[in-house]
């Protein structure tokens, strides 16, 4: 087939326009100028093409060739993928490295993989097995940590032919040779996919367990499930990207895809210096066994920015196929509306609100329903969740962007700016955020960590309501004239924000707090609330209680008991709050004090 | 080839529109001469067929469509670099204006640079001690770092990045001084600043150390676009390629911004907010991450953009993209201001996002990331305390609130305020840093862990 070309006629930005040729598809890519540099045509009129650009544009000169690939922009997916670090449109950062020093030349042709390596293959398929897309034929240990499954793509099917021995083969090597209805193929490890386009699954899942992240506000307050999306708002500063780090850290996925779009290179550095140092304490592996990072900062091109999110969700498709439970974190969507909004504002599309062009909600949409649990075509079950953080103009919820995506995420972590600036992190904010899977999720918590989990998370959540309206007299008038059980709420719900709700990133025992720590925490939490509300009634004054110092301890048990065998430790500390509250209730019955 | 092309087909604002252009290129300069023979340069920002529309750096003023002649210069801007550019003052286009001619260029490059690759970074730890208690302790200055000055019309930002550049030094290297450098781009500030921090450097002695690039505010708007580039060029330059610690000092990025919203218009773009362009994001983070340190350089360009925010206002465009971008922000606060609080640095909204990584054991003193935790708790506390004292009277507060009321003050009037001179090291700052939590009772630290208070905290007697 002859290839499309055509030349510039036009450059503004990352836009290029195109006039001499006619047979340019829609999202083909395509190289542009003398330095081929990698593009995606997005419009076509009856004599121009418009082309958006993955690179820097200074520099192209009127007439440069133009030329189609006849593909639409694809990533290759295949054994090598886990623990590098890739730009928007899945170059390798270590390569382009190697070939232009600290700072990225333009127009560097690097291969997306590693086409050296020989991978240990253990082939599964025999002569003569009909298969269909998605089915597995081999596989290899891709990491330590990770088994990488070679499975059939997914428009393809018919009936293995040849397979080769057990052994060493690099991703180009033909593994297996298949007949289908348009003659023999071969099959290698390697196989390239349309990134805007969802990868195709048999059947999605309802929704049943949660994505366990040992943070206790999201944990306990505002799960998420595994398929599931959230987003997390928060102006600068509140700590998106901090929450981001831990939710990646931790979370118990068994891939994570981490896209730094439009953001910090630092940060890009700290996630590949930490994550290579952090040690999984299941498998005792570093954690980037399991990561893949798409770095496209905000000083890399504009339009692949818009890529990467899609790179990003590709790459999570592609290993949800074989099986695994992937978490995505997007680190920002909005600098990748912004990208949108970029390119849409050079195309003179007619703006909708704040510029944004008016197919931002369809796009968002698009990117947050390819999370979801699903049952594979290769009959495995597996997952894909997405957690995006959303950085609101102004810190204000309002603009298009947070409002837009609040449509298509179930679980909204909203990020403070008071609580931020008072150092509470993570700056959840518990009265604006929400999750709507726990009504799906609570059979799950009532089976697995105690029958009356979700009774004691509601109960907790309804002292923290109840504390801020009783925070709004206090404002007006102060905490003294309230009466004494108005004043044992505060105190317990103190305990919840500060004990609780607050956990410290730094400290080796509080940065993960599993399940069962949670739930025992929570107890604490009740029992306080039980023997105050106790105290209240027989009408012992309350501050005998702050003296005691008993609800300091109550703070502090997140860092005084680990998070090993917590039950001695836990009951010994029920019992010192019964003896503290007892010892009070006993010396008021002896009219020691009032 | 040197073509000329003959007179202009439209003007618009700083924008002139060529026709019947061969071969331009995307950003290409081109210089313009006009019939009297003065020289402009321009740079192009679109093509559209054989129609080139132009952007001239020293304004269209006595332009008309047939007094000028434009040649294609065939390459992107660029600046000559040399190490002889210390010292030197140039204006925002990089000829100097000190009247000490032209200096001997090493190499000339693209003052629009190149992305550093992520995995080339090396994460910044390396603690700057500014002497500044409450940077130091509150806000930490890491050498790498993009940290701006959030300030407003009429507050000493001038004074405190001034004080900032005299006093910052890695504690832990016998710094010598010979290795560092300072980058001073002025853009669309008065002529009375640039003098001050002229006159400043040169008090201090460092101005043998400082490169000035200066564009004030009765310079060519346009030329403010390409200011901050030459400075930044010019720093990496010196970090990169001979192994200096550079600060770089960028002000005022307010007025860059509304260069850029002026270009903007004169195009005919469609604007988002405030009418700034919808790329300023992205513009704005192609200077702020220019900073940082890479694997292959022993150098470093460390970052102080001093922004003015409109009306007090942080949640503007320009201060809150920014926020977005650089790694924290030190805000300074206008009521403090009025108290007589010098430097007066509104903790709370200020924050440092690399200090954790460059403070506690092995940085500056163990106990300091607890500490500064506490300190920001409690201040809170304080602003709480305050804002119920204006309505039932401070009378009525109670003791524990009285309490952090004196703790605000005390932190105000000791740890806040510093005379200009005045150079804590970072055991005074923390140091003044725990005197002032014995104010408060034992109960009230619950950002502390017990070892730690144990070995710093001393309730302070009555």
């Amino acid at each position: 087939m002859a290839k499309t070309e055509g030349r510039i006629f036009g450059i503004n930005g990352p836009v290029v326009k195109v006039k001499g040729s006619d047979a340019f598809e829609m999202q083909e890519m395509v190289y542009v100028g003398n330095e081929e540099l990698v593009g995606e045509v997005i419009s076509i009129t009856s004599d121009t093409t418009i082309v958006q650009v993955y690179e820097e544009t200074t520099g192209l000169k009127l007439d440069e060739p133009v030329v189609g690939t006849g593909a639409p922009l694809s990533i290759t997916l295949a054994p090598g993928i886990l623990s590098d670090i890739f730009d928007g449109i899945e170059r390798p950062l270590r390569d382009i490295r190697k070939a232009s020093g600290a700072f990225i030349d333009r127009g560097i042709k690097v291969t997306a993989l590693d086409e050296n390596k020989k991978w240990n293959v253990t082939i599964k398929a025999n002569v003569g097995d009909a298969v269909c897309g998605g089915d597995i034929i081999a596989e290899t240990p891709e990491t330590k940590l990770i088994t990488h499954k070679i499975m059939i793509p997914p428009n393809l099917r018919g009936t293995i032919s040849w397979v080769a021995k057990d052994g060493e083969y690099t991703i180009n090597d033909v593994i297996a040779k298949i007949n289908t209805d348009n003659g023999e193929l071969p099959l290698t490890m390697k196989q390239q996919w349309p990134i805007k386009q969802a990868r195709p699954y048999s059947e999605r899942q309802a929704i049943k367990k949660p994505l366990i992240t040992g943070q206790r506000i999201v944990d306990t307050m505002f799960p998420l499930a595994k398929g599931g999306a959230a987003a997390i708002p928060g102006g600068f500063g509140t700590g998106k990207t901090m929450t981001q780090h831990q939710l990646a850290k931790w979370c118990d996925a068994d891939i994570i895809v981490y896209i730094g779009c439009g953001e910090r290179g630092n940060e890009m550095t700290q996630v590949l210096d930490e994550f290579s140092e952090l040690i999984d304490p299941k498998s005792q592996r570093p954690l980037l066994d399991r990561t893949v990072l798409i770095a496209n900062t905000s000083n890399m091109p504009v339009a692949a920015r818009e890529a990467s999110i899609y790179t990003g969700v590709t790459l999570a498709e592609y290993y949800r196929d074989m099986g695994y439970d992937v978490a995505l974190m997007a680190d920002s969507t909005s600098r990748w509306a912004e990208a949108l909004r970029e390119i849409s504002g050079r195309l003179e599309e007619m703006p909708a609100e704040e510029g944004f062009p008016a197919y931002l909600a369809s796009r968002l949409s698009q990117f947050y329903e390819r999370a979801g649990y699903v049952t594979n075509l290769n009959g495995t079950e597996g997952s894909v969740s997405i957690i995006g953080a959303v950085s609101p103009q102004g810190g204000d919820f309002s603009e298009p962007v947070t409002q837009n995506t609040k449509r298509f995420i179930r679980c909204f972590w909203a990020l403070d700016k008071s609580l931020a600036y008072a150092r509470h992190y993570p700056a959840i904010q518990w009265l604006t955020s929400y999750s709507e899977y726990i009504d799906d999720l609570t059979p799950w918590y009532n089976a697995n960590v105690a029958p009356d989990f979700m009774d004691k998370r509601n109960r907790a959540m309804a002292i923290l309501q109840e504390e801020s309206s009783l925070m709004e007299i206090v404002k007006l008038i102060g905490a003294d004239v309230l009466p004494d059980g108005q004043k044992a709420t505060l105190e317990v719900a103190k305990a919840i924000r500060v004990g609780f709700l607050q956990q410290n990133a730094f400290h080796a025992d509080d940065t993960y707090v599993p399940l069962e720590k949670q739930n025992r925490m929570l107890d604490i939490i009740m029992l306080l609330d039980d023997r105050m509300k106790e105290l209240v009634s027989r009408g012992i004054v309350f501050s005998k209680v702050t003296e005691t110092g008993i609800l300091d301890d109550i703070i502090r048990i997140k860092y005084t008991i680990g998070n090993e065998n917590i039950e001695a430790p836990f009951k010994e500390f029920e019992h010192k709050i019964n003896d503290t509250f007892d010892a009070l209730l006993a010396q008021h019955n002896e009219g020691g004090i009032s | 080839m040197a073509i000329e092309y003959l007179g202009l087909s439209n003007i618009e604002g700083p924008l002139a529109v060529i026709d019947g252009v061969q071969g331009a290129s995307y950003e290409e300069m081109v210089t313009m001469t006009l019939d009297d023979g003065t020289k402009r340069i321009g740079r192009i920002i679109e093509i559209l067929g054989d129609r080139a529309v132009i952007q001239l750096f020293q304004g269209t003023g006595s332009l008309s469509l047939t007094n000028t002649k434009t040649r294609l210069m065939g390459e992107p801007m660029r600046i000559a670099l040399s190490k002889e550019m210390l010292g030197r003052t140039l204006d925002g286009v990089g000829n100097p204006i000190d009247g000490l001619g032209e200096y001997f260029a090493d190499e000339v490059r693209d003052v629009n640079g190149q992305p550093i690759n992520p995995i080339s970074r090396e994460y910044p730890n390396n603690f700057i001690q500014t002497g500044i208690s409450s940077i130091d302790c509150l806000t930490t200055l890491i050498r790498g770092q993009k940290l701006p000055i959030f300030s407003g019309d009429g507050l000493p930002h001038d004074t405190l990045a001034m004080q900032i550049a005299r006093q910052a030094k890695v504690v832990d290297e016998g710094s010598d001084g010979s290795n560092f450098a300072i980058v001073f781009a002025a853009m669309g500030v008065k002529h009375d600043v640039a003098n001050y921090f002229k006159r400043s450097f040169e008090e201090s002695g460092v101005l043998g150390n400082v490169v000035m690039f200066l564009n004030l505010s009765n310079d060519p708007v346009v030329e403010r676009f390409i200011t901050p580039r030459c400075a930044l060029t010019t720093a990496e330059y010196l970090a990169f390629k001979h192994d200096m610690h550079v600060l770089v000092i960028l002000t005022d990025m307010t007025a860059y911004a509304e260069a850029l919203r002026e270009i903007s218009s004169s195009k005919g773009e469609i604007p988002s907010r405030k009418g700034f362009p919808g790329y300023l994001y992205s513009d704005l983070a192609s200077l702020y991450e220019r900073a940082g340190i890479v694997k292959d350089a022993k150098g470093s360009v460390t970052q102080i953009p001093i922004l003015s925010m409109p009306n007090d206002d942080i949640t503007h465009p320009v201060p809150d993209l920014t926020g977005y971008i650089t790694e924290g922000q030190i805000v300074l606060g206008r009521e403090l201001n009025l108290k007589g609080v010098y430097p007066p640095v509104s903790i709370l909204p200020s924050l440092s996002r690399l200090m954790k990584d460059g403070i506690g054991e092995g940085y500056t003193r163990p106990d300091h990331p607890e500490l500064s935790n506490q300190l920001f708790a409690s201040y809170s506390k304080v602003e709480d305390a305050k804002s119920l004292a204006s309505v039932i009277g401070e009378d009525e507060l109670s003791d524990i609130d009285k309490k952090y009321i004196a703790f605000g003050k005390a932190f105000d009037a000791q740890f806040l305020t510093q005379s200009r001179e005045e150079n804590r090291s970072i055991e005074q700052t923390l140091d003044l840093g725990w005197k002032l939590l014995g104010m408060l009772p034992k109960s009230e630290l619950d950002r502390v862990s017990d070892q730690t208070l144990e070995k710093y905290y001393k309730p302070m007697e009555e």
